[in-house]
């Protein structure tokens, strides 16, 4: 196999790469394209396969309409990672480097946890928060978001946590550092990649969370961006490039965490699947 | 879940005995070089612990309290529903929804996976090849996995309506009939199937790739060597090697595809009538979907739900446990 002999059949598979990523991503694209569309153009018969004659008036209608909710998707999606990280990090922590007695029951527990799924959830927060009056409310909505990212915290942390090599802790130890000052000042920093990689998950599944938002802050007076654009399709299936203009701006934050924080991304998926 | 705290002692965290997870004694001689206290240890975790009793433990156990009690949307609000015990199941499995949303679960969850697999599974040995911007279209087979859900299944259903979307437009070019897609009783699960699967394909990917990148290059480069063609490889080396992540890849998929709601109520709200119901769909709705909330069944199938992918979790956990011994 010299390079010489490779150079063109990759040339190949590079263009196969491309049509395949554009097969992929078509849906994505499509989004786009209505979201430009002109409301006359949308009923066109065959539809504009280009937005040749671009228009901004549907995101004219975000700008217009949106804002509160991209603003509250927002504050949710930063308050879920911080409870997130909050509680997960030390856990790990216990987990990994501190020996907890029972720390296989619990990471059977987590593990068991992601099983569940949210619609199970979603009725028993529902129950429980309207015995607290925590309907509605963005802190419950973002403490029954977190229930997603905790678990796969815990395991990211843990698994992460045991890879830090002992001397490190040793010297902290032999400096007089506790346990508290050990995690703060050498677990906590030499962790931060994982600590990216929680948040950004901890951020995309608050971000993009439906079910919850549609069980437990429906008639809240701030309603995430996920629900609004729900409502929307309801209310005005016609206003289809609104709507799309609407989903591009939800994207936004996944488009920007992709360029951004890429290798994480593949890092966290992988993670959350295979330990080893 | 009730605690039989070993570790009584003051200061262990306000709520120190939800530190009670039941310790295997076998543990006790692991004896660390750094040799912490427990209960430093016991007090890192113990947020873990409340919150895991709080949030995971009682919504569950207010979820079954609603299945075994008559909830009416009055009785909700003032707390005195009826104990019923196993009448809500019952119910459940008798009513005419119940088959169709268990073969519908069935059809949703293993056509999803089977065809999501074995496209990541492609495109995973394709990607492996060295190629230029590899990496690049790497990355971006991700977006669709990025996207809101809701984004993503409000894209899908204005691509397949079935007056203005594109996938008819295309269709009656090349002198097909349009299909109606989302409002045929026929098609509707395969529409939400096919967005499903679309959604499906990233994760896959990304794991079955990384899979991919445990097996030694030269395995390949002997087996060439041999005369081992490209499907031979793959026959007798990725397939065999990569038996222990695809297992797992595969009860992922499941566990994760037996939850779906958002994809699917965006697109049909599980109709029309029942034919893309699965028991996911079927419990929101119930719960949720309607305007007359019916909580108890709705619990009842949730808990059913809860059954079904836990049996798969097991076979997950047994499935890693294997992994670790050897």
């Amino acid at each position: 196999m010299t390079p010489r002999r490779r150079l063109p059949k990759n040339w190949w598979k590079t263009a196969l790469g491309l049509l395949f990523t554009a097969i992929m991503l078509f849906p994505a694209y499509w989004m786009l394209n209505v979201s430009l569309t002109r409301t006359g153009d949308l009923r066109a018969d065959p539809p504009h396969w280009f937005p040749w004659d671009p228009t901004l008036e549907g995101y004219q209608a975000v700008f217009d309409q949106q804002i509160p909710a991209l603003g509250t998707s927002l504050f949710v999606g930063l308050g879920s990672v911080l409870l997130t990280v909050v509680i997960a990090a030390p856990a790990g922590y216990a987990l990994a480097l501190l020996h907890l007695r029972g720390g296989r029951t619990l990471n059977f527990l987590l593990l068991v946890a992601q099983m569940i799924p949210a619609v199970v959830m979603a009725m028993g927060f529902y129950a429980v928060y309207n015995n607290l009056g925590l309907l509605n409310s963005i802190g419950g909505l973002i403490i029954a978001d977190t229930t997603i990212a905790v678990p796969f915290g815990v395991l990211l942390f843990t698994a992460f946590m045991s890879g830090i090599p002992r001397e490190l802790l040793q010297a902290a130890r032999v400096d007089g550092a506790g346990t508290w000052r050990t995690f703060r000042s050498i677990v906590l920093p030499v962790s931060r990649n994982s600590v990216l990689t929680v948040s950004l998950f901890a951020f995309l599944w608050a971000w993009s969370d439906f079910i919850f938002a549609s069980t437990l802050s429906r008639n809240a007076d701030f309603i995430p961006i996920t629900l609004s654009i729900y409502n929307y399709i309801g209310n005005n299936t016609t206003q289809w490039n609104a709507i799309m203009a609407t989903a591009v701006v939800a994207s936004v934050p996944a488009a920007v965490l992709l360029v951004v924080a890429q290798r994480y991304v593949a890092a966290g998926v992988t993670a959350g699947a295979v330990k080893d | 879940m009730t605690s039989i705290s070993p570790t009584a002692r003051p200061g262990a965290g306000e709520h120190g005995a939800a530190g009670g997870e039941p310790a295997a004694p076998r543990r006790r001689r692991r004896r660390s070089t750094l040799n912490p206290s427990q209960w430093s240890a016991v007090a890192f975790a113990a947020p873990l612990l409340i919150y895991l009793v709080l949030f995971y433990a009682y919504p569950l156990w207010r979820n079954i309290d609603l299945s075994v009690h008559d909830y009416t949307v009055r009785a909700f609000v003032q707390g005195d529903a009826e104990f019923v015990g196993w009448q809500n199941y019952v119910e459940v499995i008798r009513s005419p929804t119940f088959p169709t949303a268990l073969r519908n679960t069935a059809l949703f969850t293993l056509g999803s996976i089977a065809v999501q697999f074995t496209l990541g599974l492609g495109l995973a040995v394709f990607f492996r090849a060295n190629f230029r911007l590899s990496g690049v279209l790497r990355a971006l087979f991700l977006v669709p996995w990025l996207l809101p859900l809701i984004v993503s299944a409000s894209t899908w259903a204005w691509m397949l309506n079935s007056d203005n979307g594109i996938v008819n437009s295309v269709l009656t070019a090349f002198g097909f009939d349009p299909v109606n897609w989302l409002t045929s009783p026929g098609m509707s699960l395969l529409s939400v199937t096919l967005a499903n699967i679309w959604l499906g394909i990233p994760f896959n990917l990304v794991i079955l790739y990384s899979g991919l990148q445990n097996i030694p290059d030269d395995m390949y480069e002997a087996a060439a060597l041999d005369g081992a063609g490209a499907w031979r490889r793959f026959r007798s080396i990725t397939l065999p090697l990569l038996r222990a992540v695809s297992a797992i890849t595969l009860l992922l998929g499941l566990i994760y595809t037996l939850k779906v709601v958002d994809v699917i109520w965006v697109m049909t709200t599980g109709g029309p009538g029942d034919t893309s119901t699965t028991l996911a769909i079927w419990s929101y709705r119930e719960a949720f979907g309607t305007g007359q909330p019916d909580f108890s069944p709705a619990a009842a199938v949730g808990s059913l739900l809860i059954l079904i992918a836990l049996v798969f979790g097991f076979l997950h956990l047994q499935l890693q446990r294997r992994q670790e011994d050897s």
